[in-house]
């Protein structure tokens, strides 16, 4: 309960600790505003049309609609790279041969740019869900294993000795000392891979989709339709902050409060 | 812990050897620490007594010699502190008690009287480490040691990055200790008067191989040794041709000597 009071209190004056970030933003809307007075609507329709583009496409239902079909197919891609990265990644770092062995397997795949797999994807998956999540998968992979795999590799040993010279059982040693510590480095990593995730999906869905958000980004650039193009990129961008700064955030620094604690 | 009355717990090492690739580290090791005995281990700095005390605590596999124990409930206090760092200070000081599977409530309770025993501040008990000063941190991490009411203790130079006055408050609390509750203690040390001033046995070791050279017993009461007594056996030990030849002294030439303190 105190823990709990106490969480909540952080998160408060975490949200108030926002006001920075809200006048940043608003600066940023400002510039946007200047510059589309400059180039006139049909270039840069601004913020005000874009928002009231974006409350029409809600209001009409198709937002959520699309929203959550690209929603999905981001989060089996990413929850299954979260599975296979930070699986693959901690076996890896916990064993010489493994790490010696799928380093440069990662390289390659970090180092393959996400539209070349989209058209392998394409070629093996055709337009369903496939394609997009598959996508997300092998751009997310990489990311999570190394954080994994770093978290690992950094154990400390001494910390071991310490658990075993108290006897820990193996599960308590695992929650106790191994999980700490590999989280701080994970945890991290998740949160970037959740970006890369709704980044990537869209694209996918925009070559190679007819529904989602990538699809209706298609459309709107078919019929040159500005407004409607920035309201997608703003409900897209808008949701990917609130899930990070309203979810994410916050539970990073609950983990990590050992970290920063003041 | 005072269960087997008529046979005291025992750690009996004999022969014990240890080997780095082809570098030996130890050789030929013989060594007794019976329940409410304190057993030094002095030597120079890299004659293998933190391996012997890890032989010992368990935390490497014996190869060559043996080591039986009967001691059941050993616990280690390192160098350096080693406290978890995403643990708060009551938390670390319960992790012995929660790996033995003391109830949460009934640990805390005794996190918290051990904490405060050893002179932590009832602020400090909720703290993570590194909101912590060095001496703190020693003092969190002897009480984790105590806390699981060890009958064996084993000592890898645990305050030798102390400055003196806190060194001697910890040490004053460790002999309260073990007044208390007769447990056995293996520690380890490079300071002779730390050694003089708490163990009854001393067991001085040489390096390349690390060995025994030289047994010495102190049968004083550690309680009653005073100062004096400490220096007057300190000077007594440094004139031992074993300990000066481990610890790389060159040899007392008797006449040099007197010349030399003459004066003073």
């Amino acid at each position: 309960m105190i823990l709990l009071r106490s969480g909540l209190k952080s998160f408060l004056i975490y949200l108030w600790s926002g006001w920075g970030a809200i006048a940043s933003l608003m600066l940023f809307l400002a510039v946007w505003e200047w510059a589309g007075l400059y180039y006139g609507e049909l270039i840069l329709p601004n913020p005000r049309i874009t928002f009231q583009t974006l409350a029409g496409l809600i209001a009409e239902g198709s937002a959520w609609q699309e929203l959550t079909i690209t929603a999905r197919r981001a989060l089996i891609g990413f929850g299954a790279a979260l599975a296979v990265g930070s699986t693959l990644g901690l076996v890896a770092g916990l064993s010489m041969t493994a790490l010696m062995m799928s380093r440069p397997i990662v390289t390659v795949l970090i180092g393959t740019p996400p539209i070349a797999w989209l058209v392998l994807a394409l070629l093996w998956f055709g337009n369903g869900d496939g394609t997009p999540i598959f996508t997300v998968f092998v751009a997310c992979m990489p990311i999570v294993f190394v954080g994994a795999m770093l978290g690992a590799r950094t154990l400390d040993g001494q910390l071991g000795d310490v658990a075993t010279a108290y006897r820990l059982p193996p599960l308590m040693r695992f929650t106790d000392i191994v999980l700490p510590h590999v989280v701080s480095y994970l945890f991290p990593a998740w949160i970037t891979a959740l970006g890369i995730s709704w980044k990537v999906v869209v694209m996918a869905e925009l070559l190679a989709s007819s529904d989602g958000v990538g699809a209706a980004l298609a459309v709107s650039r078919s019929h040159l339709d500005t407004a409607a193009t920035l309201a997608w990129i703003t409900a897209v961008v808008g949701l990917l902050l609130a899930v990070e700064y309203l979810l994410l955030e916050p539970i990073k620094r609950e983990i990590e409060r050992w970290r920063v604690a003041v | 812990m005072t269960t087997a009355v008529h046979a005291p717990a025992h750690l009996e090492v004999r022969g014990l050897g240890h080997k780095f690739a082809l570098q030996t580290i130890l050789e030929a090791i013989d060594l007794d620490v019976t329940s409410g005995e304190v057993v030094a281990l002095v030597g120079p700095s890299g004659c293998g007594k933190t391996t012997l005390l890890h032989l010992c605590a368990g935390l490497m596999p014996v190869r060559t010699g043996q080591i039986i124990s009967s001691f059941n409930n050993p616990a280690c206090m390192f160098q350096q502190p080693r406290l978890l760092p995403w643990k708060s200070t009551l938390d670390n000081i319960a992790l012995g008690l929660k790996a033995a599977g003391t109830g949460r409530d009934e640990r805390t309770r005794r996190a918290r009287m051990l904490g405060l025993q050893t002179g932590l501040a009832h602020e400090d008990l909720g703290k993570f480490p590194h909101q912590l000063s060095g001496g703190m941190q020693s003092r969190v991490a002897l009480a984790r040691a105590l806390a699981i009411m060890p009958d064996l203790l084993l000592l890898d130079e645990p305050f030798s990055a102390l400055d003196i006055g806190l060194k001697a408050e910890l040490y004053a609390l460790l002999l309260h200790h073990l007044n208390t509750c007769s447990l056995g203690v293996l520690m380890i040390t490079h300071d002779l008067m730390e050694a003089i001033r708490l163990s009854d046995t001393i067991l001085v070791m040489a390096p390349s191989p690390g060995r025994i050279v030289h047994r010495f017993r102190i049968d004083l009461p550690a309680m009653q040794r005073d100062d004096a007594f400490v220096y007057k056996m300190t000077a007594e030990l440094l004139q031992d041709s074993a300990v000066r030849t481990s610890f790389r002294l060159a040899p007392i030439k008797s006449e040099l000597l007197t010349r030399q303190e003459l004066p003073c």
